[in-house]
């Protein structure tokens, strides 16, 4: 039986104060006990990108984050772009664009894109194709998504 | 996940009793982004993880003091690439800490972390070398002052001894001018090891320092006084026998499956012929503009 530690944390704007095992994930935490689902479990080595979320302002591959090390942060999950039931101006634009096919990397790709806007908000294609470059698509998407994210760049779409 | 004690120490002092306590039972988590796929895959099996992230001590940023500048354990590689400071004295440093992994690989991987691992693969390794870093360590019996290069013996073996914890990397600031650069031959772009990694430097004396890594199971260094390097009108053969003797510290592995031997040989000579060339042209631009 593995220790637990008490952690207190806020995802999406929730507080949280729960116990976890000292061996589990914040990808294991988000999508078993926390049960948000959208952020997506796949190479769990962080090549591939789909469990990225926000973690005080930063993106990480959230497979390669211990639960525990979440204690006392600010959390961000696709679940928490979209505002009162209206998806953000970026969501809108991977729809519009078709930016999703499959959708299994959609939620990687969008809180990379949310980040990379938040940090930049006017990027380049070059900047954008870097801050992505952590986020694979197996459906090939890649240039549906940057146009989804240049679409939005500089405040535009908003 | 493997099961494992987790250790969260608030002070050097703290980790380091830990890490004497526990030796190789004992594995360090700075940015997690090696040992975490290490804990899951099987290939560490750690007694207890500690966990140094909470060390006010080894968060101390980039500082400059005295004519060095010292950079604290766990700053991060996008911490590295943004910083002024670095950007301005060790320019190469920050191109080297811009390409490791992805953003979100960037934004955990560790400056110790990454020397720590010892992977003959580490970008920030060949920047480090060529600008003359120390690596500061703390252990029982006091702080331990380590030229980077007796730093590194291969593959995931450092010269730290039990007990020790890299608690930060020093750099002296360049007395003279110079151009430096950092580059890398890896299989696709954006989000890869290196299959070479290398960086170079020119200084206005002549002296020309070239470093590399992933061709062998530790990074080396190489120093040219003679000028010959440093000067574009010295003749092409001469210049060619010197960075040949630089490349004899090469030998790639034949296991990996990211490059072939022959490949990685042939690379070397490409990276290191054009990282010589761009560092000499970037101290020109750095004379043009006193």
């Amino acid at each position: 039986m593995a220790e637990t530690l008490p952690i207190e944390f806020t995802i999406n704007g929730v507080h949280r104060a729960i116990d976890v095992a000292v061996n589990i994930t914040l990808l294991d935490l988000i999508r078993d006990d926390l049960r948000l689902t959208g952020t997506k479990e796949c190479c769990d080595v962080g090549e591939c990108g789909a469990c990225t979320v926000i973690v005080d302002g930063r993106t990480v591959d959230s497979c390669l984050m211990l639960a525990v090390e979440a204690d006392g942060t600010a959390i961000l999950t696709v679940e928490g772009l979209a505002k009162d039931g209206q998806l953000s101006p970026l969501q809108q634009a991977f729809l519009d664009k078709g930016g999703a096919q499959c959708g299994f990397c959609t939620p990687g790709q969008l809180i990379s894109a949310h980040a990379l806007l938040e940090s930049n908000p006017s990027p380049t294609r070059a900047e954008i194709e870097e801050g992505l470059a952590g986020n694979l698509c197996r459906c090939g998407c890649y240039f549906q998504i940057f146009d989804a994210v240049e679409s939005v760049a500089g405040g535009a779409g908003k | 996940m493997q099961t494992f004690a987790y250790k969260r120490p608030a002070t050097v002092a703290e980790a380091v009793a830990l890490l004497d306590r526990h030796g190789p039972e004992a594995h360090v988590l700075a940015g997690g982004t090696d040992l975490v796929v290490g804990l899951r895959d099987g290939s560490r099996a750690p007694g207890v993880v500690i966990d140094i992230k909470r060390i006010a001590e080894l968060r101390l940023g980039i500082v400059e003091e005295g004519g060095r500048v010292t950079i604290g354990a766990t700053t991060t590689m996008t911490e590295l690439a943004s910083n002024a400071l670095i950007r301005r004295h060790f320019p190469a440093l920050a191109e080297a800490a811009a390409v490791v992994g992805s953003v979100q690989i960037r934004n955990r991987a560790t400056i110790a972390g990454n020397i720590c691992n010892a992977s003959p693969a580490a970008d920030a390794a060949p920047p480090l070398l060529v600008y003359d870093a120390t690596v500061v360590a703390a252990g029982l019996s006091g702080t331990r002052r380590i030229p980077i290069d007796e730093f590194f013996v291969e593959s995931g073996v450092t010269t730290l001894a039990r007990g020790e914890l890299v608690t930060a990397i020093e750099l002296p600031v360049p007395a003279r001018r110079s151009g430096a650069v950092h580059v890398r031959r890896t299989r696709r772009r954006g989000h890869d090891l290196a299959s070479v990694t290398l960086c170079c430097s020119v200084d206005e004396a002549g002296v020309t320092r070239l470093a590399y890594g992933s061709v062998g199971p530790r990074p080396v260094v190489c120093v040219d006084e003679s000028g010959t390097l440093a000067d574009p009108g010295a003749p092409t053969e001469a210049r060619a026998r010197i960075l040949e003797g630089m490349f004899a510290g090469a030998s790639p592995s034949k296991r990996s499956m990211r490059a072939g031997p022959e490949y990685r040989l042939a690379m070397l000579r490409v990276l290191g012929w054009r990282a010589l060339q761009v560092a000499t042209e970037r101290l020109g631009e750095a004379r043009t503009n006193g």
